[in-house]
């Protein structure tokens, strides 16, 4: 017995010494990074870029100094404001789910951050607020306009997406900036966190006059924390950064439906990133009917990759870029489709959940926002989370909220309200709603316009408020059941959302973002009001203070004195009355 | 006396019940006039539910009613439009016990100087006989019932009706001479509505007559009264605000109710002057005018009770003029009930000199509102400025209003 725990000893020292070793080599870290480009149901093109950078090493714990892939200024904002996970969206355009199917991930028009907190964090509202200006820096977008007024916490809305086990809610803050323009000027400073930059890989497509010629650009960087193996002893920090833009047929195709790199990119590629560990171009070649295929892909693609994505199975043409294969025959790779059929009903997709709101009403006083969620899955009703952040001057009345499926009302199952605080807060709206299987369901409420501070309005406040998209979290059901792959060898742009098994897929949809008009005061008029009224209340308070101090006493005619009797002299001279 | 009096109830009972039925009632709730943020039926609708849905109701800025309303009407809200109905009624009939008991304190009085030969003899016109004053609270009852403002609160269903009703049992408990009854009622007046705080100053100075207690500040007997008096009303209020704590166990009501009425932070477009005034501030003398605006309305009260410390009954009235003339969110409910007194005084009528002026100002700008807001609001082809414009024209004509009836009322009192 003694001698058994003496030994257990002497091999935990060693254990120890050997670990020792090790703590001395710096953290391991890899990049894969992928392009996936698939045809829409429109004839337009989409394009998503993923690069993730999966670095093995906890940076809350561990003092970290050295950084090699994971971008330094990421690191030191995850530890110095002890983030747990982060996701932030630039978005330029609109998803249009239904002629263009379900998206991976989207991202609302404009800014979106919401960020996850360590438990350790005291003042979270304090954190957020350093965390959104540091943002603001790195990345050039206005996110210092994040503050109190437009900062919401879901309760059941933005669960982790990386490994958590703490779920209070209450470290979790979520802002979006509807009305911020994504530029250029923020392409920049994304591609600069790249390992590679834009100078080889991938990221050599990355022009931006290009990118934003398209009807949909949206770029994001989530930052979340991984099980390391299997056993998920030790976590591991992913940064995603994702691209996604859509070209259209007319005006980045001319018209013409066949794409190549050339043409969207006006860049092809010659080499992988040095620093990649993989480096893959994923083209949807699916088609319902097999025999008769809808694209033609040239060069002939090196591999076929199928996998159940997005509750379809899909096909996939593989190029793999580091293979020496691939540029065997030409020194750089263009890969061009080709229709060979134009596409017919069958080929078209519905996509199982989409949604659309707008706002209803006239005139400046009240209005009316509705929202259509679309169930078209045949046989199967799941449920859907809506979140809506209405801005806090427009009243809403939670009273006037109705929810009617196929002509009869439907009442959520969980309802979680916060009104709004004027000035302070904006309403946050939470529901669990179950959606029939193929049917329709709106969601009205009333609100009220209220009127603001001269000083609070935009300079173009005619141009009107932005309400920010409403954001659907729906676990879908699939049609085909998926297999559970590993996530390292699975492409990038399956793995984005956890999934616990292959029955259902787990989707975020964002609505329209609305745009209402406030009644306006004159704003030329300030000095005018304020002499206006303040000369209404002085003629009632000068009114008053004659009538209270005014005495009425007797006055005898006074006999009159000198002036008037030299009055009377001048007067009898002219021949006029005297006084 | 009593059957005309329940005939006008009828006949006002009637028209309510049929404007409720008819689609103006949803025109007239819609009416920035006629409700305020602080006394919209919707968000007294809007409060319940939010109860409802367990949210405090006070947690947001909608919500600016008393606890007592949420007691009141979290049973009654299925029977909303009889409990209006009713209280238009209460008022009515209050206002006409109270005003023939004023009537009574008044002949008595002139009866006294009659025979001390206090007045002089080209006064003879002016010595009222009681036929004359027989019908003055039938009058009264039917000025506030009848008047068109009174008809579209109660169709509106403003919470403003049951600020008036308490008010009008405040003075018949004046009336009659019950310090108690008084500074109860007084004491639900200001937790309903913080303003009829001034009402103290009237209410105070017809109980010392009642008593004939001399207003002197030496005298020992005014002193022991006033303590007595503000003691009953300072209790009541404390009883009354410890009540609401308990109904939803937090301070919260208080910087909801009364911060807002304080702080006006809602621009809600309404019939006074504050809404576009603090719209056009500049933000560094925000606080300094909100202040001042404030203090406006109650300091108009010092200088009237010198003066009409012998008139406290027309003291009273000049005072409510004031308050709902300057009060943060007016609306033409608190115009119908200092309207309703001007019977009391219909025999200085003939001396008023700019009366058809002033009173085609106010029809005038009363039909205007509505057709400016909508131009503003739904046709788009005006803007602020001209609601803005009516708002002020209609201040100024009820100001000169109030300071013509107070003229008269000092001289010929």
């Amino acid at each position: 017995m003694e001698r058994a725990t003496v030994l257990g000893f002497l091999l935990l020292l060693g254990a120890r010494g050997g670990s020792g070793q090790a703590a001395l080599k710096p953290p391991q870290d890899s990049l894969r990074e992928e392009l996936l480009l698939s045809p829409l149901p429109s004839g337009d093109l989409a394009a998503t870029f993923q690069f993730r950078t999966r670095w093995d090493s906890e940076l809350q714990r561990e003092g970290v100094s050295h950084y090699r892939l994971f971008p330094k200024a990421l690191g030191q904002l995850i530890s110095k404001y002890s983030v747990r996970e982060l996701h932030l969206s630039l978005t330029q355009g609109f998803w249009r789910t239904w002629t263009w199917g379900q998206p991976h991930l989207q991202a609302p028009a404009g800014a979106e951050l919401w960020v996850w907190f360590q438990d350790s964090v005291t003042d979270v509202d304090k954190s957020w607020k350093e965390l959104s200006n540091m943002l603001s820096g790195i990345f050039c977008a206005s996110l210092n306009f994040i503050d109190s007024t437009n900062t919401v916490i879901p309760t059941a809305s933005f669960k982790p997406v990386g490994l958590a086990n703490v779920t209070d809610h209450h470290l979790l803050r979520y802002a979006v900036l509807p009305r911020e323009v994504v530029c250029t000027e923020n392409l920049t400073p994304w591609k600069k966190l790249l390992p590679c930059s834009s100078k080889a890989g991938l990221a050599v497509l990355l022009k931006a006059e290009r990118l934003f010629h398209s009807s949909y650009h949206s770029q994001a960087v989530h930052i979340r924390p991984i099980c390391r193996d299997v056993s998920c002893l030790s976590i591991s920090w992913e940064l995603r950064q994702t691209l996604t833009v859509v070209f259209d047929t007319f005006s980045s195709g001319q018209g013409k439906k066949d794409w190549s790199l050339f043409k969207m990119f006006s860049r092809t590629l010659t080499e992988a990133c040095p620093l990649a560990s993989e480096s893959k171009i994923y083209v949807d070649i699916s088609s319902k009917d097999q025999g008769n295929k809808l694209l033609e892909v040239t060069p002939a693609p090196l591999s076929v990759h199928e996998a159940v994505v997005l509750g379809d199975r899909r096909t996939y043409a593989v190029y793999d870029l580091l293979s020496p294969a691939l540029f065997n025959t030409s020194r750089s790779l263009n890969v061009q489709l080709k229709w060979k059929r134009p596409q017919d009903s069958a080929d078209l997709s519905t996509p199982v959940l989409h949604a659309q709101r707008y706002v209803s009403g006239y005139g400046l006083q009240t209005g009316e926002i509705s929202t259509l969620i679309y169930n078209t899955h045949p046989h199967r009703a799941f449920p859907v989370i809506l979140l809506e952040t209405v801005p806090w001057y427009l009243r809403l009345y939670i009273h006037t909220l109705t929810i009617i499926t196929k002509g009869k009302e439907n009442k959520p199952s969980y309802i979680h309200y916060q009104p709004a605080q004027d000035r302070r807060q904006p309403h946050l709206l939470e529901m669990l709603i179950q959606l029939p299987a193929n049917s329709a369901t709106k969601i009205t409420i009333q609100f009220e316009r209220a009127l603001l501070k001269w000083t609070e309005y935009t300079p173009d406040p005619n141009h009107g408020f932005y309400v920010s998209p409403s954001v659907l979290s729906v676990l879908v059901p699939s049609i085909i059941a998926a297999k559970a792959v590993a996530v390292e060898e699975s492409p990038l742009f399956t793995s984005l959302f956890p999934s616990s098994d292959g029955s259902s897929y787990f989707v975020r949809l964002y609505t329209e973002p609305l745009l209402v008009n406030l009644p306006t005061p004159d704003f030329s008029m300030p000095y005018n009001v304020i002499c206006l009224t303040c000369t209404v209340v002085a003629v009632c308070y000068g009114s008053f203070y004659n009538l209270l101090t005014r005495t009425f006493h007797v006055e005898e005619p006074s006999r009159g004195g000198l002036a008037k009797k030299l009055a009377n002299i001048i007067r009898k001279i002219r021949g006029v009355p005297p006084l | 006396m009593a059957a005309p009096l329940v005939l006008g109830l009828l006949v006002a009972v009637t028209v309510r019940a049929v404007l409720y039925r008819s689609s103006l009632a949803a025109f007239i709730s819609d009416r920035v006039e006629v409700s305020s943020p602080l006394s919209a039926w919707k968000r007294v609708v809007e409060g319940l539910s939010l109860l409802d849905l367990g949210v405090s109701p006070y947690s947001g800025d909608i919500f600016h009613e008393t606890p007592l309303i949420i007691y009141l009407f979290h049973f009654l809200i299925e029977y909303a439009e009889l409990v209006f109905m009713i209280t238009d009624v209460l008022t009515a009939v209050a206002l006409y016990l109270a005003i023939q008991d004023f009537n009574k304190v008044v002949f008595k009085k002139q009866k006294l100087l009659i025979e001390l030969d206090k007045y002089a003899p080209d006064v003879a016109e002016l010595i009222r006989t009681p036929t004359e004053m027989h019908y003055i609270p039938l009058k009264v009852a039917l000025f506030y019932l009848l008047n068109p403002y009174t008809v579209m609160s109660c169709v509106a269903k403003s919470t403003c009706a049951i600020n008036n009703t308490i008010i009008a049992f405040f003075f018949l408990a004046t009336m009659k001479g019950s310090a108690f009854l008084s500074a109860v009622f007084l004491a639900l007046a200001t937790y309903q509505s913080l303003y009829p705080l001034t009402l103290f100053a009237p209410a105070l100075l017809y109980l010392l007559q009642r008593q004939f207690i001399p207003v002197k500040v030496k005298s020992k007997g005014f002193w022991i009264y006033t303590t007595q008096y503000a003691a009953l009303y300072l209790c009541s209020l404390v009883v009354i605000i410890c009540l609401s704590f308990f109904l939803l166990s937090s301070w919260d009501f208080i910087p909801s109710v009364y911060g807002f009425i304080l702080s006006v932070p809602d621009l809600t477009p309404n019939i006074g002057l504050f809404w576009y005034f603090f719209a056009e501030m500049f933000e560094h003398f925000s606080l300094f005018f909100v202040c001042v605006f404030q203090i406006n309305v109650f300091f108009y009260t010092i200088p009237l009770a010198i003066k009409l410390k012998e008139h406290p009954i027309f003291f009273m009235f000049v005072q409510i003029a004031i308050i709902s003339i300057f009060k943060s969110y007016p609306t033409v409910g608190d115009i119908a009930l200092y309207m309703a007194f001007l019977p009391v005084w219909s025999h200085l009528y003939r001396f008023l000199r700019n009366i058809f002026i002033l009173s085609c100002m106010l029809i005038v700008c009363s039909l205007l509102f509505p057709v400016l807001w909508h131009l503003w609001i739904y046709a788009g082809s005006a803007n602020s400025n001209f609601y803005y414009a009516i708002t002020l024209t209609f201040n100024v004509g009820q100001v000169s209003n109030v300071k013509s009836w107070a003229t008269l009322g000092l001289n010929c009192g």
